[in-house]
């Protein structure tokens, strides 16, 4: 493994496997070393050691950190000055069977963004500015350390979520903001997946600004919480803010819910473990390596996808985000066709699998395979960063690596 | 007219073409939108950033995707260069043509195709404008979050395009955070869809760098948005200051102090008396700097909030504190503010900068601003988003004066050094387009340029969309 200490040394590595041809398989600390396809590649570029907070002025509420940065360093500084990352990035160890110390390179890699993401945006919303090193083996910066660029193209966006196939990030720049004084859960019992989801969407329709909605059916509940949670499949939604506002809105939040199911109430500590772990998929972080898919669909159309499937395969599942992100695990089977085809006639959307037995995901595309336009686009712009393609081969297209 | 900013040269091959091209457009549209006769052209000859202007070959004024992709497809051909343009209000001169260019007009398509409450999302033509879309859903609660002061009239493909933000864009992000999905033509004709309904999405994030690419990537034609419910309340208030210090000061301490307010806007005094004498808002003119900070919710939580907000601004030897006591006196508080561009366009010819600098950099700026100002013998006025420390000086000039144009020309340029230079941008919100496109390499590395133009490439090999903006015009591979 390579762990350069400088960007410098980085560069001067990647150049050479650049001249050489030779493939890298870029990671931080490899804590989603199982997302995505396997990459082709023998030696490992980790920019674990390309750490430490470069700069952070709470009262800009901009972080620049090197990428190799641990995200508990990160969350440690910010909690000094009752800060935080909005977009709350998940912690997959558990899920994904790994151990070591995640890295905000990574969370940007992978644009990890947890329960927030559908009202205060993903990672991606709030990074920044990054520096990075591209197949040339030249430094980039792309971006600022503003809150509001526009000055050329947004090549952040790009690297976001690019899973290491465009560059090595060396530096990151992000938002940061208050974090809330105050939270309380909202918990609905015993709706099913249908109703929950009207339930969600009606919530969202109200001005009490929900920043967490999520539908934990009866198979799930129990693994929540110490299976505090009331009896019955629970809808959980999330207010954060001020002492005051929570409060308030809380009381306006229970009234219009109780339309729909009984209504309790958690406090803070509960609601900050309840999405820690819904966040983390809590529930399917069993030691297991039973296929694991994560789907992101309109909210309104994803229950009917697990209805639908719950008819030909084992299907065990929960949902965030107002019901467009379900964490899926399947009994044997991936039933990756079948999944696929569901989306796309529920009007489209994504899936991922994120876990399966090695044997199981050599045969079948982690990725949501795209479209034959936005592929070859894809691939143009690919070649523009890292032309040889010596990050990450296969990682992405799981066509490449036959 | 000023002539510091130099165009690509027309191609040759396309003007001598020009009668068959013509001809061969009209083919394409309907009947009525095809425009190229020479009087008809002129309102497209230029756009916000009415210092330049340019005559362009042709007018197109599609009504489906389709159209516009069989456009693409003929200009992709015969290299005809196509400059995408919404309702022309870009003051970057984003929109602006060429002589040899064909304006790809979206103003035709202006369609809302599906509003999804369930989903929170609305499906909207490109050429529908933003205040439409917060019309259309807001008698059901909702609204559309980015508010750029041109909301009347720009659409939402130029916002796209522009990635614009707004007063509101402190809480609420800008367009690239309340986009979720695009059909967008590229430059071959081919129509791909990029996100939808969805979150995210498997593979590069296209939207994301779509959104803000000037009209470079590929033609907008239809849009899906986030819709939000409204806040509960609002209300404004006007806080002022013996120095912009002080103001800056108080801004970085109610963030400090966990609260972020939906709006924070900042006027100086120049600004203030020309918002006064217009809006009669109200505005005290006994103080050097104004912030209108904004708090949403419900009353008990406004309260609260200001409570704070106040308690920090005294601190900072508040001069004025004056909280709107009813939805008519908060209206008036927003008219001075949102009057600013009208009201300075009464009194001089202006050109509005867009710069961006870290908070802690706000006061320096503002004193060097007005050193550069002075130096040049001209006057500013300011006023901007203070909460994300994007400046808009306003910088006033006499239009018919050739030499005080370029005046005032330079002293924006070195105003936007000055932003890069303190940490910050070159444009927070109105673009690079050809206006700033000779700046780039202040900000920007030739390997970080190099980066973007290829890219670009990727996109559109030819450089025939919108080809003259952005990027400068030397060192184009
Ligand atoms: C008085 C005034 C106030 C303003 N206030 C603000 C403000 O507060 N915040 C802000 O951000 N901006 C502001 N602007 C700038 C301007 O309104 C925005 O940039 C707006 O988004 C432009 O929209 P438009 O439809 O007028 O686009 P145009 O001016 O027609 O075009 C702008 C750019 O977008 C491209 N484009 C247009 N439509 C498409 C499409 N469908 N597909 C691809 N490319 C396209 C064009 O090629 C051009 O590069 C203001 C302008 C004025 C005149």
């Amino acid at each position: 493994m390579l762990m350069p200490a400088t960007e410098n040394e980085a560069a001067g590595i990647i150049r050479a496997h650049a001249e050489s041809g030779t493939a890298l398989h870029l990671a931080g600390s490899g804590t989603r070393s199982g997302f995505g396809n396997a990459p082709l590649a023998e030696t490992r570029l980790s920019s674990r050691c390309l750490s430490g907070i470069a700069a952070y002025n709470p009262a800009e509420m901009v972080m620049t950190a090197r990428a190799g940065t641990p995200i508990s360093e990160i969350e440690a500084a910010l909690a000094e000055n009752g800060q935080s990352m909005a977009f709350e990035p998940p912690d997959h160890r558990g899920v994904m069977g790994t151990s070591g110390e995640p890295t905000i390179g990574g969370a940007c890699a992978t644009n990890a963004s947890g329960p927030r993401r559908f009202t205060a945006g993903a990672l991606r919303d709030h990074l920044l500015g990054v520096r990075f090193v591209n197949g040339h083996g030249e430094v980039v910066k792309a971006g600022g350390k503003v809150m509001k660029n526009v000055t050329g193209l947004d090549l952040v966006k790009l690297m976001t979520g690019s899973l290491g196939t465009l560059g090595l990030l060396t530096e990151v720049t992000f938002k940061v903001l208050p974090a809330p004084k105050n939270a309380v859960t909202i918990v609905l019992s015993g709706l099913e997946d249908e109703i929950a989801m009207r339930a969600m969407a009606a919530a969202m329709a109200l001005s009490v600004e929900v920043s967490g909605a999520a539908h934990l059916p009866e198979s799930v509940r129990g693994r929540f919480i110490d299976g505090r949670l009331p009896q019955g499949a629970a809808t959980v939604l999330r207010l954060e803010g001020l002492e005051a506002s929570v409060t308030v809105r809380g009381e306006k939040l229970s009234k219009a819910m109780g339309a729909f199911a009984p209504v309790q109430v958690l406090d803070a500590a509960a609601t900050s473990r309840l999405w820690r772990q819904i966040a983390d998929v809590h529930p399917y972080a069993d030691g297991t390596e039973r296929p694991l898919w994560r789907v992101s669909m309109a909210p309104s159309e994803a229950w009917k996808l697990v209805a639908g499937l719950r008819l030909s395969a084992g299907v065990d599942a929960f949902y965030d985000w107002q019901g467009g992100l379900v964490w899926m695990r399947m009994e044997d089977d991936p039933a990756a066709d079948t999944l696929r085809q569901g989306i796309r006639a529920l009007g489209g959307g994504h899936a991922t699998l994120l876990r399966a037995p090695e044997a199981v995901r050599a045969t079948i595309p982690a990725m949501e395979p795209l479209s034959a336009a936005v592929t070859l686009l894809s691939e143009r712009v690919r070649a523009k960063f890292d032309p040889r393609g010596i990050f990450n081969p296969g990682l992405m297209t799981q066509g490449a690596r036959t | 007219m000023s002539e510091a900013i130099a165009f690509l040269e027309p191609r040759d091959a396309v003007l001598s073409r020009r009668r068959e091209i013509i001809e061969d457009l009209s083919e394409l549209v309907p009947a009525g939108r095809l425009v190229h006769e020479p009087t008809a052209l002129v309102p497209f000859e230029t756009d916000g950033f009415i210092a330049y202007r340019r005559r362009p070959l042709a007018v197109v004024l599609p009504e489906t995707t389709e159209q516009v992709a069989a456009v693409m497809k003929y200009c992709h051909r015969y290299g005809i260069p196509v400059i995408p343009r919404g309702a022309g209000t870009s003051l970057s001169g984003g929109a602006i043509p060429q002589e040899d260019a064909v304006v790809l007009g979206l103003s035709a398509m202006t369609r809302i195709l599906d509003i999804d409450y369930a989903n929170r999302c609305a499906v909207v033509q490109a050429g529908v404008t933003n205040l439409a879309i917060s019309e259309a859903v807001g008698a059901d609660g909702y609204f559309y979050a980015p508010d750029p002061s041109s909301q009347l009239a720009c659409t939402i493909g130029g916002n796209i395009a522009m990635n614009s933000g707004g007063a509101h864009c402190l809480k609420y992000g800008v367009t690239t955070n309340n986009l979720l999905g695009v059909k967008l033509v590229l430059v071959d004709g081919t129509i791909i869809d990029l996100g939808g309904k969805h979150l995210d999405a498997t593979g590069y994030d296209l939207l994301g760098l779509v959104c803000g690419s000037e009209g470079q990537l590929g033609i907008v034609t239809e849009a899906t948005v986030r819709l939000l419910a409204k806040p509960e309340g609002a209300r404004p208030v006007l806080f002022g200051f013996d120095s912009a210090e002080a103001a800056g000061s108080c801004v970085a301490d109610v963030i400090g102090a966990g609260i972020v307010p939906v709006a924070i806007e900042f006027m100086d005094k120049p600004a203030i008396e020309i918002c006064e004498a217009f809006a009669k808002a109200g505005y005290p003119l006994d103080v050097e700097a104004l912030l209108i900070v904004e708090v949403e919710g419900s009353e008990a939580e406004m309260e609260a909030m200001l409570a704070s907000i106040v308690e920090i601004a005294k601190r900072h030897n508040v001069k004025t504190v004056r909280e709107s006591q009813s939805p008519t006196e908060a209206a008036l508080i927003w008219k001075g503010r949102k009057s600013a561009f009208g009201a300075t366009g009464r009194i001089a010819d202006y050109i509005c900068m867009d710069g961006t600098v870290p908070l802690s950099q706000l006061a320096y700026v503002l004193k060097k601003t007005s050193e550069i100002i002075d130096r040049y013998g001209l006057r500013v006025a300011n006023v901007f988003h203070a909460g994300d420390g994007n400046m808009h000086p306003l910088i006033l000039y006499n239009i018919n004066d050739p030499e005080d144009a370029a005046k005032a020309e330079a002293a924006g340029m070195e105003i936007l050094k000055l932003c890069v230079d303190a940490g910050g941008c070159l444009t927070g919100e109105h673009g690079v387009g050809i206006e700033k496109r000779d700046l780039m390499r202040h900000q920007f590395s030739d390997v970080d340029l190099d980066q973007q133009m290829a890219v670009r490439s990727a996109f559109d090999a030819d450089w025939i969309l919108n080809p003259s903006k952005v990027f400068p015009l030397e060192g184009r591979s």
